[in-house]
């Protein structure tokens, strides 16, 4: 008894220690779930008992009224962010790549561009915006308007969609270069027809992930698109225009109970909105993850 | 379509192949470039993100130059914000115009920018290595799978609405039920005294850091999740054909498999806190002018503080208000820079010095 009991006790000791373990691993599962939930259902909470449709088609009169301008708006910003951080993105995401590979040599070209990337991708957003309104709305002239908030919003998801077409590309099985090599096809023409195809659904989910960021944006956009109550113009410069996270921002701590409705509202909104473009970029995901172990 | 005059044979023969041989010839333009087309155009789209970066911090210093010779070095320690008279005669110091009375140091926003950061990074690294655990390890797929989506969506929320939930829901019920018990019972000794005192309407340094807490952990659980699912089975049966438990194969395998990429993840997830806005400067408080003296009282970071005070510094005639914000801007944007070089160093080194064996690359 006495030669076994210290490892009987260290065992004891293990299995307690493992059983602790054990419990604090659910314990964070619940820690993170659990206020996310409490998040999604309070919102819902607030928002649903006084919810009318209305609310998507008339303006807002600030503290009051519809949201019809912020989400047109924030769908006009989503927009211009596709097509300009869409853009140049995925050619940089194409150019780190394919282009920067380490040449020969041992130089990895391309490091300090990548580099650059990867700081911008962890630069305090209210600080591009801050820029955004020094340079572009006061030095440039052009007040608070969409086009220095989408450049601003598309600086700061560059990197995001960048890095999400580097790696999808990165997984294209090697089998499909070769086996467009060994027919003959130019480098151009296998990285449009062969390479980008293939990845196509990497790089979507990056751009979706990259739209829903830059529409649950607050802080650049202050100032930078300012506000307005009017539906948004065809001007990208001079003309203010309204978006769903600045009513949210800030309705919540007026005095009146409509003022709260419409901030709970827009927080409504918002979250379909991101929900909507995470979820398909989850279902592009797994569908193309099905077809690929199908072709394996 | 009516031909007047003619032979409308002939037009409607030429017109389409007119047009194709232009659409064409552009077309055969490009494609016998297509190598180059693409080279050039990614590459320049390669360097709009340094050319980006290099106009936003010349801004930045450009802007900030003035009240960097004004405030001098004591901005790093003072804790006043004084905008100044509006009303008295322009004051210069310097060479630089400023209002009369203006004082401004930093200092609270910069301890508030790490405090609520720290915080937030270590409640959320435990978590989120729990969590990654819990997916992986213990939850048969059909549950883990959702979760796991779950909490990858949970880092699309935006921050305005993650905020407006902890100043209207959680702030509040915390500090109704949760804190008082804390302060009242923790003993007086000399860390955890910082438990103690007044705590407040909910709104502060711990709401803030818990707050963002819950924003980063999706980022770092869901890269550790991705981790651990990479870990291949054999040295994990092999650590339990030893003899290990469960939590000392995580702790003596798995983790230390990954470590360099949870490390890049809590960094990632640091750089997150640290440049944080919204959600921050709803529920801190926004406070300026002061440390908060205990862990519940009410403080402001750098970027809440660019973002409440921009609109006011707009009013100041001479200029030097929004200067100001700009050397704050300035050192948030230093902070962020100097934690994403030291996290590629320290992924550098680690990743270099502790693989384990028989890992590949």
């Amino acid at each position: 008894m006495s030669i076994i009991s210290p490892s009987v006790q260290r065992t004891r000791a293990r299995r307690i220690r493992e059983t602790l373990f054990r419990a604090a691993a659910m314990a964070s599962l619940v820690f993170v779930v659990g206020p996310a939930l409490w998040l999604v259902i309070e919102v819902i909470v607030r928002a649903v008992p006084h919810w009318h449709w209305n609310v998507l088609t008339t303006v807002s009169q600030g503290t009051s009224g519809g949201l019809e301008n912020a989400v047109l708006g924030t769908l006009v910003i989503m927009l211009g962010v596709l097509i300009i951080a869409g853009t140049i993105g995925i050619l940089a995401g194409i150019h780190f790549a394919e282009l920067a590979r380490p040449r020969k040599n041992g130089k990895a070209s391309g490091a300090v561009l990548r580099t650059a990337t990867e700081v911008l991708s962890g630069f305090p957003s209210i600080v591009l915006g801050y820029v955004g309104y020094i340079a572009l709305c006061v030095g440039l002239h052009w007040g608070f308007s969409l086009l220095p908030a989408l450049l601003i919003l598309s600086l700061m998801v560059v990197p995001y969609i960048a890095k999400a077409t580097e790696s999808a590309i990165r997984q294209v099985p090697t089998n499909y270069r070769e086996g467009a090599e060994a027919l003959g096809m130019a480098p151009g023409y296998m990285l449009r027809r062969i390479v980008l195809k293939s990845a196509l659904p990497g790089i979507v989910t990056g751009v979706l992930i990259a739209l829903s960021i830059a529409g649950g944006e607050t802080a650049p956009l202050l100032y930078t698109a300012g506000i307005t109550n009017n539906l948004p113009s065809a001007s990208l410069i001079h003309q203010p225009i309204g978006y769903l996270t600045y009513y949210v921002w800030t309705d919540y701590n007026q005095p009146t109970n409509e003022a709260h409705y419409v901030s709970y509202d827009a927080a409504l909104i918002l979250l379909v909105m991101v929900l909507v473009l995470l979820v398909t970029s989850r279902i592009i995901v797994a569908r193309t993850q099905r077809h690929a172990e199908g072709n394996r | 379509m009516s031909v007047v005059g003619g032979d409308a044979e002939s037009i409607t023969a030429l017109g389409p192949i007119r047009r194709t041989t232009l659409v064409r010839r552009i077309g055969a333009l490009l494609r016998s470039n297509e190598e180059h087309v693409w080279r050039y155009s990614a590459r320049s789209a390669a360097i709009i993100p340094l050319a980006g970066l290099a106009f936003v911090l010349s801004v930045l210093v450009l802007k900030a130059w003035p009240a960097v010779k004004v405030n001098g070095f004591s901005f790093l320690t003072s804790s006043a914000w004084q905008p100044g008279s509006t009303y008295g005669a322009v004051v210069h110091t310097n060479g630089v115009a400023h209002p009369p009375g203006s004082s401004y140091g930093a200092w609270p926003l910069i301890a508030g920018t790490l405090q609520t950061s720290i915080i937030a990074v270590l409640i959320a690294l435990p978590i989120s290595i729990g969590t990654a655990f819990a997916l992986t390890e213990r939850l048969p797929g059909w549950i883990s799978k959702p979760l796991g989506f779950f909490v990858e969506i949970l880092a699309g929320i935006p921050s305005v609405v993650v905020g407006l939930w902890g100043v209207l829901t959680l702030g509040p019920l915390l500090a109704q039920h949760v804190y008082p018990l804390i302060a009242n019972h923790v003993p007086n000794v000399p860390v955890l005294n910082y438990f103690r005192g007044p705590t407040g309407y909910g709104e502060g340094l711990l709401t803030s850091g818990l707050v963002l807490g819950l924003m980063i952990v999706p980022i770092i659980a869901s890269t550790t999740r991705d981790l651990f699912m990479q870990v291949p089975p054999l040295p994990k049966e092999g650590g339990e054909a030893l003899g290990l438990t469960d939590a000392e194969v995580a702790r003596w395998v798995t983790i230390p498999w990954v470590r360099s990429g949870i490390i890049g993840a809590t960094v990632l997830g640091l750089g997150r806190a640290l440049g944080e806005t919204i959600a921050v400067a709803m529920v801190s408080g926004s406070v300026l002018g002061h440390v908060s003296p205990n862990i519940y009282g009410t403080m402001t970071t750098v970027a809440a503080t660019i973002v409440s005070q921009l609109d006011s510094a707009a009013t100041d005639g001479t200029g030097f208000a929004v200067a100001t914000l700009a050397e704050a801007g300035l050192i948030l944007a230093v902070i962020s820079v100097a934690v994403n070089v030291a996290a590629r160093i320290i992924v550098n080194r680690t990743s270099r010095l502790s693989a384990p064996v028989g890992r590949d690359s």
